[in-house]
């Protein structure tokens, strides 16, 4: 008798239960989180998951929303294996997010090709496939605001102002220390290019992933090879290994670049005093002096609505994890105002990030003037191409050390197109774009 | 009682040598099978299928490769990862090489290079046994994975050094590829599943079968009796290689769609390997078992929380995951050390005798 309760009290209870969560799901934009706090790759993942999540909850408790619209985050966490980043899509998909960022590289690869099919929009912010800037073969993929390749460009227009002068590197040697996989290969095609361009000397390094702690042979052949700069693609524990082992082969510090995902406090803050000097790409500032920084405080950290530790906000990779929301949450802004809806769809947010443009004015407007760089987005170009800065470890604390220097688009470009074209004809029959161009993209 | 095979008379030798001789057997695997190819695809979601059931057929056939060799053979293998990752990159390059090839008759050739490779490395395990084998095996992983990075013509040149499945059908459906539906995939790799299993398991039962649990039992009385130990070995190595590598072609082309050298390292070896001993050793059934707890489990611990409607981090839901799924694991083995096989196997005697314990 009392079973036959249970059951039927349950039955009820999922009755009643069911519709009102659905009822609640349609009056939100959702909008999943692929994050790692677990894992080797945790001390990179969790500043930027700790980013998105916070800056959502601020949008959440201070505007209620966006655009009316509450954000409804959830997190899925990857441990930045491929397997189970597929497995957080496939649990997500039914769930008709508005965008999805999956936050690794080899779990954007897998994504790519079933985001077509399941118009959902994903953003691979300055990680990803370098090739899907290319709106053309790509409609539902993002890369902003600069592909790996204008990453290593930058760096390299960056060398040439301190050497006076690219065609000063002739002769000389430059290594490349690099995460083997998928990430750190990419920019190899480019970094030979140069190399035949400006006549220098390249030395690889590759670090396997399951050798990310393990440097010391690696910078021994460093110190053997004495290349005249360092440039590093690295991520989680290869970075802060990478800097010690740096430090502990006095290697000349401000001769070492690492590219934007290498240049947390928690890389360079391990080597102590040794590691002052250190260089990484950064495309977003560095503090917490932001009227928008300062909301999350108040109304998320100081609430205790954060799993934020202390000290956190206002880190690199904090901050690029609340640039990452901000871009999400102008992507709908856009679309809801290019369709008059309040709870857009995949389809929505994909027209609304490829008419994206967010001015020097508009990031002010929202509490981040000067946080980054202005952004556009266009129907052809899912990248932009836009700058990045550099800054140098000053032993407690990233500076800002370089102005904003442009990617070189025309070295850049020819290789996208023909990365995208080369993509496309691997990938046969791959689908030919029919969505249609938003007339303001 | 409820599993008793008195009455049961076998009149002809083919009855008596049949697959599952037991009524009760036979009627289990029809309901299993029409489970599994009708109502599975027909009513379970596409979570369902693509992150639990078909990722668990395709561990079940690593396991049963790796059981062939561990289990049947007594030879310790750790290069599992490494074999299942020739199986997928052969099957990336046949699927250039021949576009116009049916995709599952690739899947399937490609278990041959697997098999190839599986040879070569198992070339010492005449001279080594046990656990230097197993170093030697572990060298295999080792080697492949680096291939896997450093060769890439392997990956076609590709900047990402991924392998990307193309879209290919199967009687107008396709098949593997974004477009091609979970269930169809499903269907696809419970077939080749199946079918290898059933053949495993005649192989298992017949001649060769019998040499490999000789040369387990004790290799220098297998060879007094007549049994050539280079021969056995090196066959035991391409048969588990091949399954192996089928399960690795099916893992990229019909279950993630696209992979990099990073999921055949030597994680994955040991993921099979403990597939193999919590399932049991020397049982086919037991690599099912195996690999539904291995994977299976975690996915339905993650959405425990979610279904009291629990709001708890995702974070701390894959630390608890991973406890829970420690402690079951030490559980079974010290109730079974024998793994999941046995316990189903005791749990068969049970209900034979029910209601009487003896």
């Amino acid at each position: 008798m009392r079973l036959k309760r249970l059951v039927l009290g349950a039955a009820l209870a999922t009755l009643i239960g069911v519709p009102a969560l659905v009822s609640q799901a349609s009056a939100e934009t959702f909008i999943p989180l692929f994050t790692y706090r677990t894992g080797p790759f945790a001390n990179s993942g969790t500043p930027i998951a700790n980013g998105m999540h916070d800056y959502f909850s601020m949008l959440n408790a201070r505007d209620g929303g966006i655009g009316g619209s509450k954000v409804a985050v959830e997190e899925c966490e990857t441990g930045y294996k491929n397997e189970k980043g597929v497995e957080c899509y496939e649990s997500v998909k039914g769930k008709h997010p508005a965008i999805i960022t999956p936050y690794s590289t080899g779990i954007t690869l897998a994504l790519i090709p079933k985001a077509a099919v399941d118009h959902i929009p994903i953003l691979s912010m300055a990680y990803g496939l370098s090739a899907s800037a290319v709106g053309k073969d790509f409609p539902w993929i993002f890369n902003p605001p600069a592909t790996y390749w204008d990453g290593l460009s930058i760096i390299f227009r960056y060398i040439g102002g301190k050497e006076g002068g690219l065609d000063k590197l002739k002769g000389k040697t430059i290594g490349y220390i690099f995460f083997d996989g998928g990430y750190g290969r990419e920019p190899l095609p480019l970094l030979h290019q140069f190399a035949k361009d400006y006549g220098f000397n390249v030395k690889e390094y590759p670090v396997p992933p399951a050798q990310m702690q393990n440097q010391s042979s690696i910078w021994l052949s460093v110190r053997r090879d004495r290349p005249a700069y360092m440039i590093m693609w690295g991520w989680g524990a290869m970075n802060p290994t990478a800097v010690q082992e740096a430090a502990k082969t006095g290697y000349p510090m401000d001769h070492f670049i690492g590219i934007w995902w290498s240049g947390s406090e928690d890389d360079a803050r391990p080597a102590g005093p040794a590691g002052k000097g250190y260089l990484s790409l950064n495309f977003n500032a560095v503090g917490a002096n932001f009227p928008a920084l300062q909301d999350i405080k108040k109304y998320v950290i100081d609430k205790g609505n954060s799993q934020t530790p202390k000290g956190q906000l206002g880190e690199n990779f904090y901050n690029r994890g609340v640039l990452n929301a901000a871009v999400i949450a102008e992507g709908i802004r856009n679309a809801q105002k290019l369709t008059g809806k309040k709870d857009i769809t995949g389809d929505e947010m994909r027209r609304g990030m490829e008419s994206l443009k967010i001015t020097a004015a508009r990031w002010k407007e929202i509490g981040l003037g000067g946080f980054a760089a202005p952004m556009a987005v266009s129907c052809s170009d899912h990248n932009g191409h836009h700058s990045a800065y550099v800054q140098q470890w000053d032993g407690t604390k990233w500076v800002k050390v370089s102005d904003w220097i442009a990617p070189m688009k025309d070295k850049v470009e020819p290789l996208l197109d023909a990365a995208a074209a080369d993509y496309v004809k691997k990938n046969q029959p791959w689908p030919k774009r029919t969505e249609a161009c938003d007339k303001s993209s | 009682m409820f599993y008793r095979e008195a009455g049961q008379f076998k009149t002809t030798y083919a009855a008596d040598s049949a697959l599952f001789p037991i009524l009760q057997d036979k009627i289990g695997i029809v309901l299993i099978l029409f489970v599994a190819f009708i109502l599975v695809p027909l009513t379970a979601s596409d979570f369902a299928i693509d992150s639990i059931l078909t990722p668990i057929l395709v561990f079940s056939l690593a396991a049963i490769g790796l059981n062939l060799l561990t289990g049947y053979t007594g030879l310790l293998s750790l290069g599992t990862g490494g074999f299942m990752g020739v199986g997928a990159y052969a099957c990336y390059k046949l699927a250039t090489f021949f576009p116009g090839i049916n995709i599952v008759v690739l899947i399937i050739c490609s278990g041959f290079f697997a098999a190839a490779a599986g040879i070569l490395f198992g070339l010492p395990s005449l001279r080594i046994k046990g656990f230097y084998l197993s170093v030697a095996t572990l060298a295999s992983q080792f080697f492949l994975s680096w291939c896997f990075i450093r060769i890439p013509w392997l990956y076609n040149y590709n900047v990402s050094a991924s392998i990307e499945v193309p879209t290919r059908t199967l009687f107008g459906v396709p098949v593997t590829g974004p477009t091609a539906t979970p269930a169809t995939r499903y269907i696809v790799v419970l077939a080749i599943v199946s079918i290898m299993t059933w053949l495993a398991s005649n192989l298992i039962r017949g001649r060769i079968g019998r040499t490999w649990m000789a040369v387990r039992d004790m290799d220098i009385a297998a060879e007094l009796i007549g049994i050539k130990l280079y021969q056995t070995k090196l066959l035991a190595f391409a048969v588990s290689s091949f399954y192996c590598g089928v399960a690795g072609a099916m893992l990229v082309f019909l279950w993630l769609g696209n992979a990099e050298s990073e999921s055949f390292n030597i994680n994955q070896s040991f993921l099979i390997l403990f597939m193999v001993i919590i399932g049991g050793l020397g049982s086919l059934l037991g690599s099912f078992l195996g690999a539904a707890l291995i994977w299976g489990l975690p996915i339905v611990l993650r959405t425990v929380p979610g279904f009291f409607n629990l709001s708890i981090k995702a974070a701390t839901v894959e630390h608890i995951t991973f406890m829970t799924l420690g402690a079951l694991i030490i559980l079974f083995l010290i109730a079974e050390p024998n793994g999941l096989a046995r316990l189903w196997q005791i749990g068969k005697q049970k209900l034979r005798v029910w209601p009487f314990p003896y």
